[in-house]
């Protein structure tokens, strides 16, 4: 029990978690019709890639400009399974090869790809959701980090696979939908994913799945792992010439973000019920960016808020003012980097903590006085 | 390729080659700038774009007030308005690196997302005074038809104009960065900042100077570019990864070598473009490039930096 507490960050970390888990798990689920939370579970998928990049961006100093590549392949090995299963040959009958997906008959392919073969079966398809973007993070991290690139050149070189991937998926619109992505997806093992129920189900699954990605990322930050990376962060010579082979934490770090990414991703196909390449570029890739910056780049529960709120602020800006939207996004971008570079949870520390920590004392003194000064030990 | 015979695919070779020289002028003009400020100050500019764009929305209104007020003057207005589409450029660079880039020298990461906000303001801002839509500036008359050396071959004036430009253009930046006084004091402050401070180099000023120089460049490029397309709202963002790839590529604080990886990924583009499709020709070339920068991190020309 005391290791635990250790892992979540103390009674403080522990209360932050509690706080969104009672969020997220009771008060969206209560106070919003299915519609409004199944776009809340929408958010929250990119929160996924916001948890990444605090591990890797925040803790690790790497800063990628491509995760969406990752949410990407996340999303679209999920969405290939639900198109298989939402393509079989009694339903695609009319079709001029009945049993593979529309989209590939509509662009004159007559069988299925290989590639998409193994997709017919769901236990492969959750492996591949997680093997697929470990590996391909694997391979960009050994070449890049071995090679000791780093800084702003690892950040243009993923900016360009982010683009690459984006213009392959658009112009292999036989093997990937193009444009339009794989859409019109049903069933899921024939359990129907468009119900009001099965969207509340998905939703809570999600939202678990989020959390235990949280609790995965402060169980490796609480070992000497997580310490390590810190510090490779701030004086990464130091670290080598203390005889770490520092490309390994990196590229570690970055599996485990792509991992994160690429869950949310999955995620995203079964909530939303569809992928398409416009979420995995060059633009939404860096937006997951600033969802992490603005929720605090060194807090994992921060980079929910984060994502929340940038992602409900665009959808209420670009509905009412669409031309506003960009202006207030690029000054969130500037600002925070020139003014509040430690994001929400840095404005929380700095303005909002100290003063409940003094209501909490005035009411201590009268009550328990030495319970506060443990709270104050244990922060 | 058995469609074509032994002279077809010489021409088609020639005038693939010439457009990929086209893409190359405007990329070495894009890439001079970002290489100058990226090899000097360590940081970039994603709104590296939108300066192109600057140049090129000048251009278009030096155009739209010739037509209306001087019409006379239409046939010289191109040079003095590629000149103005420098000064605008410059004076905003010269601007951006006071107001907000000075703060981050340390922070090379943050810039890279503060320039990114900036571009999406200034990409909202054209949207806003030119409209969605794309505009095209009035050429004079000499910028116009096109060049037969054989039948076959067809060589657009306004694509040779454009190299000739960029020749200039690295041309001057050469003779600035290696004969003039400016040059001294950037190429000191490039290779150690402390020691050009320390002999009386105002390496602050260097710096911004260096920086908007990079950003007036930026704004020839877009010059340039108004005479091959037309300009739109997000022009400038469409190239931007590719001159980010060729400052990477080219090796930093090399001009050959910017010069060198601009013209290979213009050509390779280009012509891998018309046997294969559009997509997949940048995505080949891209993919290339990546591949030689695994094997190669520090670009074609490595700088005699030890790391």
């Amino acid at each position: 029990m005391k290791a635990l507490g250790m892992i979540l960050g103390g009674k403080r970390g522990a209360m932050d978690l509690l706080v969104i888990a009672a969020l997220i798990f009771v008060v969206f689920p209560l106070g919003l019709d299915i519609f409004r939370l199944n776009l809340v579970g929408k958010y929250l998928t990119f929160a996924y890639c916001a948890v990444g990049l605090v591990m890797l961006w925040g803790y690790g100093g790497i800063l990628s400009l491509g995760q969406g590549v990752f949410f990407g392949i996340g999303g679209y090995c999920m969405a290939m399974f639900l198109k298989l299963e939402a393509s079989d040959p009694i339903s695609t009958a009319h079709q001029t090869t009945p049993g593979i997906p529309d989209f590939m008959d509509w662009n004159q392919v007559t069988q299925l790809p290989i590639f998409w073969e193994p997709f017919h079966s769901f236990i492969f398809t959750l492996l591949a959701i997680v093997a697929i973007p470990a590996l391909v993070a694997y391979i960009i991290g050994v070449s890049m980090f071995k090679r000791r690139v780093s800084g702003v050149y690892f950040s243009i070189i993923t900016q360009a696979i982010a683009a690459i991937v984006t213009i392959l998926v658009v112009g292999q619109q036989g093997f990937t939908g193009g444009i339009n992505g794989i859409t019109d997806l049903k069933t899921l093992h024939g359990w129907n994913i468009n119900t009001d129920f099965a969207k509340y189900v998905l939703y809570f699954v999600n939202g678990v799945l989020l959390l235990l990605s949280i609790v995965l990322s402060k169980l490796v930050l609480s070992t000497k792992l997580g310490r390590l990376l810190l510090a490779l962060r701030d004086k990464e010579d130091r670290v080598r010439f203390s005889g770490y082979d520092v490309a390994n934490f990196k590229v570690f770090v970055f599996c485990l973000a792509a991992v994160i990414s690429a869950i949310g991703g999955a995620m995203f196909t079964l909530q939303v019920g569809f992928m398409s390449p416009s979420i995995i570029g060059i633009v939404p890739s860096i937006e997951m960016v600033i969802f992490a910056a603005i929720g605090g780049r060194m807090s994992l529960v921060g980079a929910i808020y984060g994502a929340l709120l940038v992602n409900y602020g665009k959808t209420a800006f670009s509905e009412s003012f669409p031309t506003l939207w960009l202006f207030f996004m690029g000054l969130l971008f500037i600002g925070v980097v020139m003014v509040f570079p430690d994001g929400l949870s840095g404005l929380y520390k700095t303005h909002v903590e100290p003063r409940l920590r003094q209501i909490l004392r005035k009411q201590g003194k009268k009550t328990v006085s030495s319970k506060t000064s443990i709270e104050k030990a244990g922060a | 390729m058995d469609g074509y015979s032994l002279s077809d695919l010489f021409s088609i070779v020639v005038m693939q080659g010439f457009s990929g020289l086209s893409l190359f002028s405007v990329l070495l003009l894009m890439a001079l700038g970002l290489a100058i400020i990226f090899g000097q100050m360590g940081v970039i500019n994603m709104a590296h774009g939108e300066f192109m764009t600057i140049g090129a929305y000048t251009i278009y209104l030096t155009s739209k007030f010739t037509e209306s007020y001087l019409p006379s003057f239409m046939p010289y207005y191109f040079i003095a308005a590629i000149l103005a589409s420098f000064v605008i450029a410059f004076g905003a660079g010269y601007l951006l690196e006071f107001l907000l880039i000075r703060h981050l020298y340390k922070r090379p990461l943050d810039t890279l997302l503060a320039t990114w906000g900036l571009s999406l303001i200034l990409q909202q801002v054209f949207r806003s005074a030119f409209g969605a839509r794309e505009v095209s500036a009035t050429l004079p008359d000499w910028l116009m038809g096109s060049w037969k050396p054989t039948p076959s071959i067809d060589i657009p004036l306004n694509g040779l104009f454009v190299m000739a430009m960029s020749i200039l253009v690295t041309g001057l930046v050469g003779l600035f960065l290696f004969k003039s006084k400016w040059g001294l004091k950037v190429r000191a402050t490039t290779q150690n900042r402390i020691m050009a401070g320390a002999v009386g180099i105002n390496t602050k000023m260097v710096d911004r100077v260096t920086f908007a120089i990079g950003c007036g460049i930026a704004g020839v490029a877009g010059a340039c570019f108004t005479t091959i397309a037309s300009t739109g709202p997000t022009s400038g963002s469409l190239y931007i990864v590719d001159t980010f790839l060729v400052v990477v590529f080219g090796g930093t604080a090399s001009l050959f070598g910017t010069i060198a990886s601009a013209f290979s990924i213009a050509q390779a583009q280009s012509i891998l473009t018309f046997f294969l499709t559009n997509a997949m020709g940048k995505v080949v070339t891209l993919l290339t490039i990546i591949a030689i920068l695994m094997m190669r991190p520090e670009g074609l020309l490595r700088s005699k930096v030890r790391r």
